[in-house]
Parts: C-alpha cells; sequence; structure tokens
C-alpha cells in the first residue's frame, strides 16, 4: 500500500510544537553529583537538618544500587556527573512576591504552552502550581483554596511552612531505598508540588501542575506529595514539556499519594515531553515512580496519557491497604518515531473487598516500541479482592513493536482475577467501511484510535480530555494501519 | 555393588566429571562443553527472572548423587502394568533411573525406517543431532544435562511414515535415597509428512527427595503431525525438571499435553521454534497440586514465520499450601505477519493457603497479526453454582460438575481417543479422592 507508507512516514515527520527554548537568564549549578550538591541544593532551599540528613541517606543508598535493565526499552547508560542537579530562573532582588512580579518571559512560555496561569485560570478554573526547571514558579489561587483550608503550594514552601506534614509523609509511600531512580530523586528533588486537603473538604477546584524543562544538560527531580485527609477529595492534573534539544536529558519525579479513610484522588497526567527525534536522538529520559496508599474506602485514580519522552519507564501504584479500598487505572501510551515506553501499573490488594480496575491502551507507530507491564497482586488477607485487566494494543506500521509483561500473583482462594489482552492493527476492512461512507482515511484513522481510546478519555477532566484527544490526533496525522 | 556414585555437583562438578570420563562415554566435547557452561552460571537462582518464583533450593542444597549406572533391583512386569496407558497397544521402552532395561521394553515391528530404540546405543550415529535444538538456550539445567545424561528415547520417523502404533516412553524412578539425580535426554524426529503419537510418563517407585532432568529434543519436518502427551506422576518428594525444545517445519502440526500431576517441584520449559510458515503449534495443560507442591509451566512461543498458529491453554487447580506457576510468552518477530496466537491460564484455588504466580506475555514486532492472551484466577463461580441449583442439583453435584467441565477443557484438546478417556479418569479419580472438592 503505497499511500500507507507515504502517510507514515509524514506521520514520523510529524512537528513537536513546544519545541521552543525560552531564553532566560538562569542560575544553574555545575554538572556533577556529590554530597555538595545535595547540601547546596538543601541549603539553597532553606530547608531544616532532618531533611538534609534524608536526602545524604538516600543519595548514599543510590550509590549501592544499580541501574535496572530489566525493563523493556534500550539506552545507553546515563551518565550522572554530566547532568547539573539545579537551574532555576535568576530573580530579581528578593523574588516574587505575587504572579505580577514574575518574569514577564517566563509567563510568555506559560502563554505559549497554554497554561492558564493568569486571570485566564479563573475563567479554566484550575488552580496551577507551574515549574520551571527545578523552581517552581508561581502558584495561582491561593487565596481561594486558603479560604477552603487546602494547602497547594511548592514543596519547597510546604517544607519551610508546614513541616510537621512534609516530615509525616514524605517517603512513606515511595520510600527512597525503593528504586534506583526514586533514590536519587530523594537525594536531590528540587521542587514539585504539595497538596493538603483537610478532613471532610472537597477541593473547589481542579489543581494543576505544569513541568517544564528549559535549561540544557539539566535534569529535572520533581516530587509530588498530595495528602487527602478523611473523607475528602480532590482532583489533580499534570502536564509536561521540554524544549527540543540533541542529548537526551534526565527526569526522575516521585509523586506519593496519601488517601485517607474514605477519601479519593483522582490523578491526571497528560506528559508530552519532547519525545527525540525518528533517528532517537535526543529527547527526555522520563523515569517515575508513582505510588499511592488507600486507607479505608478511600480510592485513588490514575488516568494518564503518555504521548511524550524519548523513553518511558513509569508505573503509577495504588496499595490497597485499607478495606473496601479502589485502585484505578487508565491509560493511553503512544509511541512513535524511535520512542521507548514500558509502562503500567502495581495493584497490590492488602485489604477485604478491594477492588481495581486497569484499561491501557497501547498505539505503537514509526519505530516506537510499546511496552504494558503491571503487576497484580493479592494478598493471603484480601478476601473478595477482585481486579479486572484489560491492556489492548495498537499497532500502526511494521516496524513497531507491542508487548504485554502482566504478573499476576494470588494468595486469597476468594480473590477473582481476569486479564485479558489483545494485540491488532486498525483492519483495511474498518477503514474500508468508514470511506465508504465518504470518510477520509485519515479521518477513519483519528476516529478509530479515538475509539480505542474512549474509555480512557472519559476518566479524564474535561478540559484535559479535548486537548489530551487533539494531542492523540496531531500525533497520529497521517497515519494509515 | 553400589549403583550410583556420590559426588557434590554443587561444589566438585569437575569431579563428577572425571567420573564421566574414566567410564568412557561418548560425545566427550558436548558434555565438556556443558559442564564449562555449567561452572560458569551455577544453579538459577530467584534472582534470575526465569526462575523468580521457582527456587531450585530444595535441589541444589542436596548432596548430588548421578545415577551413572542402571540400578540392580529388579522389576517386576506387574509394576508396569499397573501404570497408565500400559493397557493400550503400543511401543513401550522403559528406563530405570536413565537406563534402558531392555526387559521391561517391548518394541513390535514398526513401519519400514522407523526407529525405536535407545539415545545411548545409537551415539555414533546421531552425535551431530543432539543439543541442535536446545544448544543455544542458556537454562544451566540443560548445560548439567549436556554433561550428565545418561540415556533416554531416540525416535526416527522417516519422510512419509507413521508410527503403527503409539510409542509409550516410560520413565521409572527408583531412588530412594534424598539427591539421587537422573538425567535423561530423548530426540524425536519426524521427517516430512510424517505421523505418530507418543506418550511419556514419569513415574516413582521409591519416596525420596531424587531428582530428574530431562532435555527432550523433537524436529518436525514439513508437513508432519506428531501428538505428545506427557504424564508426570512422581512421589511428592520428587523433583522433576524437564525442557523440551522443538523445531516445526513448514505445515507441520504439533500437539504437546503436559499433565503435571506429582512432584514436589515440577517444571517444565517448553521452547517452541516456528520459523516456518503454515505451522500450527498447540501447548495444553493441566496441573493439580496439593500439600506443598510446585508446578511450574515456563514457555516461550518463538513466531518468525509469516501464517503459524499457536494456541496455549493451561489450567491449574490449587488445593492446601501447593503453588502454581505459569509464565507463557508468545514472541512475534518483524516479519512474522498473519500470526495468530492465543494464550490462556486459568486457575481455580480450593484452600486459603494456595498459590499462584502467572505471567502471560505478549511480545509482538509485526503489525498484522492477531495475538490474545487471558489469565484468570478465583474460586468455582457461584453464579454457575446457582444456575445448576436452580436446576435442581446440589450443591456438591454443582461444584464437581463444573470442576469436571474446567479439567475436561484440557483432556477434551487429546485427539487419541483412548488415551483421552483414560486419562480424563485418571485426573477425575485424582481429585474426587484427594483433593478438597467441597
Amino acid at each position: 500500500m503505497s499511500t500507507s507508507a507515504d502517510t507514515i512516514d509524514e506521520f514520523v515527520s510529524s512537528d513537536y510544537k513546544y519545541g521552543f527554548i525560552t531564553d532566560i537568564e538562569s542560575e544553574s549549578l555545575e554538572p556533577g553529583l556529590n554530597e555538595d550538591v545535595i547540601q547546596f541544593i538543601s541549603a539553597k532551599k532553606d530547608e531544616p537538618e532532618w531533611l538534609l540528613e534524608w536526602r545524604l541517606k538516600a543519595f548514599r543508598h543510590f550509590e549501592k544500587m544499580e541501574n535496572p535493565t530489566w525493563p523493556h526499552v534500550k539506552y545507553p547508560p546515563v551518565n550522572f556527573q554530566e547532568i547539573s542537579y539545579y537551574s532555576a530562573p535568576k530573580k530579581k532582588g528578593d523574588g516574587p512576591k505575587s504572579l505580577d512580579e514574575v518574569d514577564p518571559k517566563l509567563l510568555e512560555t506559560y502563554e505559549k504552552l497554554g497554561v492558564p496561569l493568569h486571570e485566564r485560570a479563573r475563567l479554566a478554573g484550575v488552580a496551577v502550581d507551574a515549574v520551571f526547571d527545578s523552581e517552581s514558579i508561581g502558584t495561582t489561587f491561593k487565596e481561594d483554596l486558603a479560604k477552603a483550608g487546602v494547602i497547594f503550594c511548592p514543596i519547597s514552601e510546604a517544607v519551610r511552612e508546614h513541616p510537621e506534614l512534609v516530615r509525616k509523609y514524605i517517603g512513606t509511600v515511595v520510600p527512597y531505598t525503593d528504586n534506583y531512580y526514586a533514590a536519587l530523586n530523594s537525594a536531590v528533588f528540587s521542587d514539585g508540588s504539595f497538596v493538603y486537603i483537610p478532613k471532610g473538604t472537597r477541593c473547589p477546584m481542579e489543581l494543576s501542575t505544569y513541568f517544564r524543562i528549559n535549561a540544557a544538560n539539566t535534569g529535572q527531580f520533581e516530587r509530588t506529595l498530595i495528602v487527602a485527609e478523611e473523607s475528602s477529595h480532590v482532583s489533580y492534573l499534570e502536564g509536561c514539556t521540554a524544549p527540543m534539544r540533541d542529548e537526551n536529558q534526565l527526569h526522575a519525579a516521585v509523586v506519593e499519594l496519601v488517601a485517607l479513610d474514605n477519601a479519593e484522588i483522582k490523578y491526571s497526567t497528560v506528559q508530552n515531553w519532547y519525545p527525540g527525534d525518528e533517528e532517537g536522538r535526543g529527547g527526555i529520559y522520563n523515569f517515575v515512580t508513582k505510588r499511592g496508599i488507600c486507607k479505608t474506602n478511600a480510592k485513588i485514580s490514575w488516568t494518564q496519557v503518555e504521548t511524550g519522552s524519548a523513553i518511558t519507564w513509569k508505573y503509577p501504584s495504588v496499595i490497597l491497604q485499607g478495606n473496601n479500598s479502589i485502585g484505578e487505572f487508565y491509560s493511553i501510551a503512544l509511541t512513535n518515531k524511535a520512542q521507548q515506553a514500558d509502562t503500567g501499573t502495581k495493584m497490590v490488594h492488602i485489604g477485604k473487598n478491594t477492588r481495581s480496575t486497569i484499561i491501557s491502551k497501547g498505539i505503537s507507530a514509526g519505530k516506537g516500541q510499546n511496552s504494558y507491564r503491571g503487576l497484580v497482586q493479592v494478598g493471603k488477607k484480601a478476601s473478595n479482592a477482585r481486579n479486572f485487566s484489560q491492556c489492548d494494543s495498537l499497532l500502526i506500521g511494521n516496524k513497531c513493536g507491542a508487548h504485554t509483561f502482566p504478573y499476576i500473583e494470588a494468595k486469597n482462594p476468594t480473590a477473582s482475577i481476569e486479564h485479558e489482552a489483545t494485540t491488532s492493527k486498525i483492519g483495511e476492512d474498518q477503514i474500508f467501511y468508514c470511506n465508504q461512507r465518504g470518510l477520509e482515511t485519515q479521518d477513519a484513522v483519528n476516529m478509530i484510535v479515538n475509539g480505542f481510546c474512549k474509555e480512557v478519555f472519559r476518566e479524564l477532566p474535561m478540559e484535559f480530555a479535548v486537548e489530551a484527544q487533539k494531542l492523540l490526533d496531531v500525533s497520529l496525522e497521517g497515519s494509515v494501519g | 555393588m553400589s549403583s550410583t556414585t556420590v559426588i557434590n555437583l554443587a561444589e566438585e562438578p569437575a569431579n563428577a566429571f572425571a567420573e564421566i570420563k574414566r567410564r568412557g562415554t561418548a560425545l566427550l566435547p558436548l558434555r565438556q562443553d556443558g559442564l564449562a557452561r555449567f561452572q560458569e552460571s551455577g544453579f538459577p537462582t530467584t534472582n534470575d527472572e526465569d526462575w523468580r518464583f521457582t527456587s531450585l533450593k530444595p535441589f541444589t542444597e542436596m548432596p548430588f548423587e548421578t545415577m551413572f549406572e542402571p540400578t540392580i533391583q529388579t522389576i517386576g512386569q506387574s509394576v508396569i502394568n499397573g501404570i497408565a496407558f500400559s493397557q493400550h497397544d503400543t511401543d513401550r521402552l522403559v528406563f530405570v533411573d536413565g537406563h534402558l532395561s531392555s526387559e521391561l521394553s517391548q518394541i513390535s515391528n514398526q513401519s519400514e525406517g522407523v526407529i525405536v530404540s535407545n539415545l545411548a546405543s545409537a551415539l555414533t550415529t546421531i552425535e551431530d543431532k543432539i543439543g541442535a535444538l536446545s544448544g543455544k538456550d542458556q537454562n544451566p539445567l540443560i548445560a548439567l544435562n549436556d554433561a550428565f545424561f545418561t540415556d533416554g528415547a531416540w525416535i526416527h520417523i522417516p519422510a512419509n511414515q507413521a508410527l503403527s502404533k503409539p510409542v509409550h516412553l516410560v520413565f521409572l524412578y527408583t531412588a530412594i535415597k534424598d539427591g539421587q539425580a537422573s538425567h535423561i535426554r530423548n530426540l524425536i524426529i519426524a521427517e516430512a509428512n510424517a505421523k505418530g503419537t507418543i506418550l511419556e510418563s514419569h513415574i516413582s517407585l521409591g519416596q525420596a527427595a531424587a531428582s530428574t532432568n530431562v532435555v527432550t529434543e523433537t524436529q518436525l519436518g514439513d508437513g508432519s503431525n506428531l501428538e505428545h502427551i506427557k504424564l508426570q506422576d512422581q512421589s511428592s518428594l520428587a523433583i522433576h525438571l524437564a525442557s523440551l525444545h522443538s523445531k516445526l517445519g513448514s505445515d507441520a502440526r504439533y500437539a504437546f499435553h503436559s499433565f503435571a500431576l506429582g512432584a514436589q517441584l515440577s517444571r517444565n520449559n517448553l521452547r517452541m521454534d516456528l520459523a516456518k510458515p503454515g505451522i500450527e503449534c498447540m501447548l495444553n495443560g493441566l496441573y493439580m497440586t496439593r500439600g506443598r507442591q510446585l508446578a511450574d509451566h515456563h514457555m516461550i512461543v518463538n513466531h518468525a514465520a509469516p501464517y503459524c498458529n499457536s494456541h496455549e491453554y493451561f489450567n491449574g487447580i490449587l488445593d492446601d499450601q501447593s503453588r502454581g506457576v505459569f509464565h507463557g510468552r508468545i514472541l512475534v518477530e518483524p516479519e512474522a505477519q498473519k500470526t495468530d496466537a492465543k494464550q490462556t491460564n486459568k486457575n481455580l484455588i480450593l484452600s486459603d493457603e494456595a498459590t499462584v504466580n502467572t505471567k502471560p506475555q505478549l511480545e509482538i514486532y509485526a503489525d498484522d497479526v492477531k495475538c490474545t492472551h487471558g489469565a484468570t484466577i478465583g474460586e468455582l463461580d457461584n453464579d454457575a453454582i446457582f444456575y445448576l441449583r436452580a436446576r435442581g442439583l446440589d450443591s456438591q453435584t454443582a461444584r464437581r460438575m463444573l470442576m469436571h467441565g474446567f479439567t475436561g477443557e484440557i483432556v477434551e484438546r487429546i485427539q487419541h481417543n483412548t488415551i483421552r478417556d483414560e486419562l480424563n479418569e485418571l485426573v477425575w479419580g485424582r481429585l474426587e479422592n484427594e483433593y478438597h472438592l467441597n
């Protein structure tokens, strides 16, 4: 099919529109990783002694660990000494007191990215915390949130102003010993968001963080901590972009969610880091640890749309510790060009009557390699645990790959676990059917892919769903199965 | 005279090897190479992804006594008459602790050119074929087998010929001491358009933590059709380690059925190489475990050519503190377009303490394929029981009926009629008498 070959070429060469660089003076640390760097970061952020201690412990542990090789991805070893662990836009004087004082160039950047930082935020009804390289540059709607008792601020600020909360929860869900990149993150994390929802509160608006890597040779290591007290509810969104550069940049984040009794956290991600070019040059290495813990009757729902990054290595997980708790994972992962994704989830059933749902949709095009890797674990005491997993893969073109690696472990006879997976391509008959009804082949492909992903789009908050759908359409431009 | 030689394999494999040399065994280069590979790798541990859920500790911590010589104990014909499939009209090769017993074996006149014999007697003619399929595998147990195997079956069906009756390979183990080990090697070659049915039984006569390490290579020519039924029914202390390596020609049909009922620890490595178009390959298995048994099936089906179908169906019933492990990987290479691959693993847990670990995996590099897999773990479906009760069956009968359906699903895929019936009864009798069905 000659048209198919043409359109696939077109697709592979479609542009990354967030690849610009903001020319802004920034303050960066010389590349290198050692205890001095950690002390510098900690001092820069005015951190208390216990946190510095914790970072150093993590770093010492990190030094003892080895880079994991089990993911189904290939990349040259990362040289941690070539990375700068701190980069922040240079502040004038004492730094901005409010958004109005933030460097207009920065705001312009976010404007370009479509982040509603100003009044637009009010219209959109979304509170945004924007992280530029290592520093959080402004949180909107702070006062409105404060009225409801919600704390939404950069984690560095939370460390200063709510140390008791941070200290109580940080590292409890993802300890620094958890894995290689979690240890690295714990040692050098620079900023990120902190959310605290008090007891019985329903967060009055959607919270959102926007991550942007700008400076060259820097790594971004953000840390997000969300604590939902008893019977509270919060929906949190996160989005990411980075400039186009020929070298790879490392992004190793840690996200911890704590949902206490009857609380509910909904966490949505649209990840669109720069994916690199078709030869696999450049792009972000996205090595992320995300995990939440559910107490009695609590619920955590992860939704992710992963279209960016050269390499994605990410398993948002839920520990269902409390009885009757619920974990959900909805994912769309698209790999094209030379992107590689190894993503999935872990559902650890500990409490009784716990339920989990996994819906994963993988789309591979170009030379992309897409793997689903997941674990469903049912402990001895998790009576009546229930899991349903569905992992579907769609292949576009004949140079890509789609893989499924589920792990299922059950130790309780009353557990009921189902796993289903299919791999297929867009059928010629499906396209033909649409053509026959007057749809262009491209529209037909978009339509079929959107239909394929519908179950996940449904889970995204409205504004994000629209954006995600568009993102997918753009990424698929010109592709015909 | 002692029939075995005690050597500590974990610590001094070289000494064991000296023993082999002393006996002037054939195939020294293969054995030497196997030993070198084993010395380098050592036994697999649970740190190896392929052995994550199956610890070989009970096996590696024992003193090793390789059964270099046949046992002197005499086994009566009555023993043979008591084992499964013995009442069928089959040719029979009997091996005791990895050595051929000519008295118990019974070979009729097969069609012209068909060879049914033991491997050790034919080594000079088939030297280059041994290890042809298993050679590339990194599994240390194969290296161990290469170095130490004593005997096994050698079956050759020439082109356009068929086995006139099924061949029954009977492997008996007399071990009464912990740590006694038998290393067995089988080679089965079916040339183009050849046909046949092969039965394989592993039976313990003694109660001991003795081990079996069997490597089987099956090579199927274009258009050949082979059905291979394996029944592993060893004592609850035994350790059974097996690997099967198959290479199939164009349009070949291969059906392998595995019934893992016995052994303290059993592991079946199945490696299917589908490198020619039009192949149909079925791996079909049932494992039933109780007490502290562990049954592990680990398969890789490699689709390297277009228009091949592969199907894997594995059901397990687990009672007491037993464990079931399943690893299935379907690998579809870029050139294997139009692949149709299916994989299911269903597990029924009967007790509070049984564990299941299942990893059904798909690795796909071609776009025009149909691949699915599914896995379930759970108890019997209450709705199904209710449905049957609503129709007047008591709950016990309903449960039995559903369970019978669960095992029957696997058993009924056996093409050989009378063998299928016998296995059905065997499996069901076992469940009725030894498992907690209610």
